[in-house]
Parts: structure tokens; C-alpha cells; sequence
């Protein structure tokens, strides 16, 4: 049963003939207590999808298409509606923490804001849960952490700031946007497991956008790699991983190094991802592609099981599938 | 293995904290950062030493002071038999001419109101590396060095792609022909289909122009891909050295193991849900006693607060500051 469920989802910004489309047309469900992975390279829209869910788009950005949240469409809903579901249904944590957190004010005053808007919470009560929270994300001493301001945190410690005053409305959805890309491996690390140790606890459901493979191996349940603003394969991480039935995920997993094939040449993909004004016709991918023939130049491949039940974009996901995984 | 380049001995970096008015008066003492706490290493001819740690492990700074574009605060650096740390003028010109830095951001290392042949003829006027008449057929012959498109010389910098970029970078590196480049995260502002393209550049480079490479960086797939030996780094100190191989087979530091498993495995079946290392990085400005790893560290015993190991052998070629000699990673 899915708790999310998002349909043709498009992010345009602009008018007329500067109008550039970055995400297009994208699909894709979350079911309870799943762990969805969006990921991608700089530019492939993955960042504005999470956002158009919310419809938190800069000014200038319009949202089309559905996304279903609990029979209601939140891209039709009034302001009042949306608010409702936005920040305390759904919450959102992003990158870069100190941007995010109001430096002049001590995280007490912020983790409360966010409880007196989602909960009933008054005066002792709300302190008290203030605290519980930040013990629930591991921050040690969190009595007197209360009162200290996001500078005196480090990187890692106000990223569970972040996620405290995330999880303060006991949301059912939490949307990750490249959460730990800002921090260290071994904090990464340990964020990384904070957030599926409350997902299991409070029985959320997680989107997390990431650039990193190996991020998505480690935390996720199914993922989503997007391409120029599309979708272009989806399906369980241990299927996509073990078989990539699109040209660009398996292009992507060669181009991490691996432990066997020291100092050889690193697969690369020619070029560079397309920019969103110059995207190119058919299969956005066709020019770096080493598959690519003509019916890639010309038709856009729908996202349909091309692989079993796998969804691909791929003209050649046959092919690209029966090479195995490059990993 | 071959000869020794460069031997960092000792070397010491701190970065003084400026104090307010009111803490002079008062007379509270000068406190630091103590960026680099006595780091000693071994580069040599013709390998690719990769440095890895997170950050303010003082990899970096290590880096700038190489290239000494910081000045040491203890120790010394030793060039082809010279101590080079105190060098000035000329002296260090020509030592620059030989070890030349790349450094990670493309888009403020490159001057964007100069256009790429403005960028390498600067850099090869500075070093005198070739008479004016010379010049640009040498850029023609960079540019095809580093597979940039011809015609590439008389654009700038905000015109070209990061991977392209980086590009530059290496060649302005590569225009006075040294022998050893030191790159601090060459990589890591790219993309990950763009980062295989520019490392295959710099593994072909060095085949061909024999270079010596110091390889900078946090991301430890990388740097097993493409290091002959791999130093550790925490907290301004080396805590392992070894060839690439031994050290990601066989880690004989808790960090270095600690590190490792942290590093997200691309296998999802290898997923587990315990932490590699719990708590934080200690202040640079206060560090621990004795081991600079205990306050983090699964296996910390009493010896480890009073005494700091030393760099003690573990094998060939391997060595690692711990007071246990094989400690068995233990995830918490």
C-alpha cells in the first residue's frame, strides 16, 4: 500500500521560450516504511523533485502533475491544506545544516517553534519533549545543548538538530535532501544509521536524495536514478545493483573505483550531463551513451518493465542487462 | 621500492587564534590550532602516495606546506637532499618549478578575467621555462596534453565544464615540467562520471611524463584505485602507512579500520546498521593526551592516555601508531 504516490510530477522555471523544464514528468510510489533513494548526478533534478513534492519551489517554479498524500492531490491543495501536510506530516531536512538553522536563536527556541505549530504541547511539557527530542537523535548532554546556538555544534551534531526539529511534528514522511553529502565519512556513517534507527522506531517512511552509490547501497530500499529531470530505471537496490537494466546506472556504478582493478583505467562516461536549456532529443543520455542507436536520437524511451519487472527508460535495456553488473 | 623525493620529518603547523582586545588585556595566553602535530612520511620517485583522512586531519595543510606555500612551525622538509622549509627568492622558485600543486576548487583557483593561454603563459614566464617565440606552441601542446579542444587556449575559465577546469588546472601545473605534482582533492567537486575521466587523465599523465604524485583526498575508493602507498591521517598526525593493498586488506589502526567501514559499501548485501565510530573529533585547540585517537577509540586502555605511539613496524612497508599491535575491528 503506498503512502505516496506521485504522478507525471513536472518542475518548470521561467516563461515562454527561456522556460527550462527540470524535473519531467517523473512517477514514482513510497510505501510505508520504505526507504526510497533518489539519486543522480548535479543537475539531474533530483533535489527539485524532493521540493516539488511540497511545492517549496524557489519563485518562478511551477509545479505540475499529482502527487497523492492521503486522497488528497498537493498540487492542487489550498495554502491551508498544504500546510497541514508540509512540516508536520512531511518533513524536510536539508545539506547544509548552518544554512538552515536560524544562527541567532538557541536550538531550544527552534525545536519549540516547530512543536507549539504540530503539536499541543504547552509551556513544561514542550521543554520536556524539546529535550526527548534531541536524546532521540543522540546529541549527549542535551539538557544543557538546549540552550546553546547552532555555531557552537559541529557539522554532524547540528545535522541532528536538523532532524530533531524534523521529527517534531511525528511526521509519517521524511524528506532527506543529500542529508550527510556536508560531513565526514565516519559521521556520515553514523547519521546515516540514526535515520533508519527512527524510521523503524517512529515508523516513517523516508525519501532520501543523494548523489552517492554507495550511500544508496547502505540505506536504501528501492531507488530512482534520474537523468536530465527524468526517471530513467527504478527498482529494488539489490536488483538494480546486481543487474542495471539502464545504460546510465551501469555507466555510473563503472565509474566508482573498485577494490579489484587497482591503477587500471576507470570506466568514465564521455562527456558531461546535458544542461536543462539544451537537453538533447529521444534518450537524454544518447550522446554519451556507448548503446545509443538511431531510435535513441529520436524517441524518448517511456519508463515501462523493460527487464522483468524492472522499470527502465532504456531503448537497449536487454543489452545493457545481459552485461551484469559492473560492480 | 626506489629513491626518496621528498621527506617530510617532524613537521609542525599551528595556526594562531587571534585574541580580542579585552583577552589581551587580561592576559590570557595565545591559543593555536595545531594543524599538523609532528608528521613525518616518505614520498618516492615515480609513485602515487595517496594522503587520506576527514576533515581538519590536517591533510591540507600538509599539502600547502609540500609546496611550502605555508611556512613550517617545526620540523623540516628535505628535497632531493635539501632542506627546502627555509627556502626564499629564487631558491624557492626553482624548487616550485620541480613540486607544483593542483588544488581542488577549479572555479577559485583559475583567474577568470584571464583566458587560458594568459593563465599558462604566466606560469611558464614566471619559471623562464621557454622563450617567448616558443610559447605558443607549447600551449597547443598542453592543451592536447590534457585533451582539452583545440581552441580552447583563448577562452576563460567560467566557459568550460568543472571536469574541464580541472583540466586547466593540471595543465598550468604541468607547463613547468615537474616532477612531482601535489593534488589536494582533485576530484571531489566533480561529478562521479566526470571524476573517472579527469583520474584516467592524471593515471596516463603520470605514466607518460614519469611524475610523482601526492594524491590528497577524503574519498578512500579513490584513493585504493589509484595510490601505490596510502598514508592515514587524524588529527594532524600519520597513524598508518602502508601499500595500498595491505592497508584496506589488512588495517592495523582502529581509525584506519574505523574509517573503513564507515565508507559506504557498494554491495547492499553487505549492509549492517552498527556505527563504525561513535562521538566526534576532538578541538584542534585542545588535543588529547597520549593518543590522539583514544577519545574515539573501541580499544582505549590506560596506556593510551599517558603515552602517545610511535610509528612502529607491522609488516613490509607498514606502519601504525597504536599501542596494541593487531587490533580487531569492533563496530559500535
Amino acid at each position: 500500500m503506498s503512502l505516496l504516490r506521485v504522478r507525471d510530477l513536472t518542475a518548470t522555471f521561467g516563461a515562454g521560450a527561456s522556460r527550462l523544464t527540470a524535473v519531467n514528468r517523473v512517477s514514482f510510489d513510497v510505501a510505508q516504511g520504505e526507504v526510497l533513494g533518489l539519486v543522480g548526478e548535479s543537475g539531474s533534478g533530483k533535489s527539485v523533485t524532493l521540493r516539488a513534492l511540497l511545492r517549496l519551489l524557489p519563485v518562478g517554479g511551477a509545479v505540475s502533475g499529482r502527487v497523492e498524500w492521503e486522497g488528497r492531490d498537493l498540487v492542487t491543495a489550498g495554502d491551508r491544506e498544504l500546510r497541514a501536510v508540509r512540516g508536520r506530516q512531511i518533513s524536510m531536512i536539508f545539506q547544509e545544516p548552518m544554512t538552515s538553522l536560524n544562527p541567532v536563536l538557541p536550538v531550544r527556541v527552534q525545536i519549540e517553534e516547530n512543536l507549539r505549530a504540530h503539536t499541543g504541547l504547552r509551556g513544561r511539557a514542550r521543554t520536556a519533549r524539546a529535550k526527548e527530542l534531541l536524546d532521540l537523535v543522540g546529541i549527549p548532554d542535551a539538557g544543557r545543548r538546549l540552550d546553546e546556538f547552532p555555531h557552537q555544534f559541529s557539522g554532524g551534531m547540528r545535522q541532528r538538530v536538523m532532524i530533531a526539529i524534523a521529527l517534531a511534528s511525528e511526521p509519517r514522511l521524511l524528506l532527506a535532501d543529500e542529508p550527510t553529502t556536508a560531513l565526514d565519512v565516519t559521521i556520515q556513517d553514523q547519521i546515516l544509521k540514526l535515520i533508519l534507527d527512527l524510521k523503524d522506531q517512529l515508523g516513517m517512511s523516508v525519501v532520501l536524495v543523494t548523489h552517492d552509490l554507495g550511500v544508496v547501497a547502505e540505506t536504501c530500499d528501492r531507488m530512482a536514478v534520474m537523468y536530465a529531470g527524468r526517471i530513467v530505471e527504478t527498482g529494488s537496490v539489490t536488483d538494480v545493483f546486481a543487474r542495471p537494466a539502464h545504460a546510465y546506472t551501469a555507466g555510473l556504478m563503472a565509474s566508482v573505483p573498485r577494490a579489484s582493478a587497482a591503477r587500471s583505467v576507470l570506466h568514465s562516461i564521455e562527456g558531461t550531463p546535458p544542461q536543462l536549456d539544451r537537453v538533447p532529443p529521444g534518450c537524454a543520455f544518447h550522446p554519451r551513451c556507448r548503446f545509443a542507436t538511431d531510435i535513441c536520437r529520436r524517441d524518448v524511451p517511456a519508463l515501462e518493465p523493460r527487464v522483468g519487472e524492472r522499470l527502465s527508460a532504456c531503448h537497449h535495456a536487454d543489452a545493457v542487462a545481459a552485461e551484469g553488473s559492473p560492480v | 621500492m626506489s629513491e626518496t623525493v621528498l621527506s617530510v620529518e617532524d613537521v609542525r603547523k599551528d595556526f594562531p587564534i587571534t585574541r580580542g582586545v579585552l583577552e589581551r588585556l587580561r592576559g590570557r595566553p595565545q591559543r593555536a590550532v595545531h594543524a599538523l602535530n609532528g608528521v613525518s612520511l616518505e614520498v618516492k620517485r615515480g609513485e602515487t602516495l595517496g594522503i587520506v583522512g576527514e576533515s581538519g586531519c590536517g591533510k591540507s595543510t600538509l599539502a600547502r606546506c609540500l609546496v611550502r606555500l605555508l611556512d613550517l612551525d617545526g620540523g623540516r622538509i628535505v628535497h632531493e637532499g635539501t632542506d627546502v622549509s627555509g627556502l626564499t627568492g629564487p631558491d624557492r622558485r626553482a624548487f616550485n618549478r620541480r613540486v607544483q600543486m593542483i588544488f581542488q576548487d577549479p572555479y577559485s583557483s583559475l583567474n577568470p578575467r584571464m583566458s587560458v593561454r594568459q593563465i599558462l603563459t604566466e606560469a611558464m614566464r614566471v619559471h623562464d621555462m621557454r622563450p617567448a617565440a616558443e610559447i605558443p606552441a607549447r600551449i597547443e601542446e598542453l592543451l592536447d596534453l590534457v585533451r582539452l579542444p583545440a581552441g580552447s587556449a583563448d577562452k576563460r575559465p567560467h566557459e568550460f565544464s568543472g571536469g574541464q577546469r580541472q583540466r586547466i588546472g593540471i595543465a598550468r601545473a604541468l607547463c613547468v615540467e615537474p616532477e612531482v605534482l601535489v593534488a589536494d582533492e582533485l576530484v571531489s567537486a566533480l561529478d562521479v562520471s566526470v571524476q573517472a575521466q579527469v583520474v584516467n587523465l592524471l593515471l596516463e599523465l603520470q605514466e607518460r611524463l614519469h611524475l610523482t604524485v601526492v594524491f590528497v583526498a577524503h574519498d578512500l575508493r579513490l584513493v585504493r584505485h589509484i595510490s601505490h602507498r596510502v598514508a592515514v591521517m587524524y588529527l594532524g598526525k600519520v597513524v598508518e602507512v602502508a601499500e595500498a593493498e595491505e592497508l584496506f586488506e589488512r588495517p592495523r589502526h582502529p581509525y584506519t579500520q574505523a574509517l573503513l567501514h564507515a565508507a559506504p559499501s557498494l554491495d547492499p548485501a553487505q549492509r549492517t546498521r552498527a556505527v563504525a565510530a561513535r562521538g566526534e573529533l576532538p578541538s584542534p585547540i585542545d588535543l588529547p593526551s597520549g593518543c590522539l585517537f583514544r577519545t574515539r577509540c573501541p580499544h582505549a586502555f590506560d596506556r593510551c592516555v599517558v603515552e602517545e605511539p610511535a610509528l612502529t613496524p607491522r609488516g613490509t612497508g607498514h606502519v601504525a601508531a597504536c599501542h596494541i599491535d593487531a587490533p580487531v575491528f569492533e563496530a559500535s
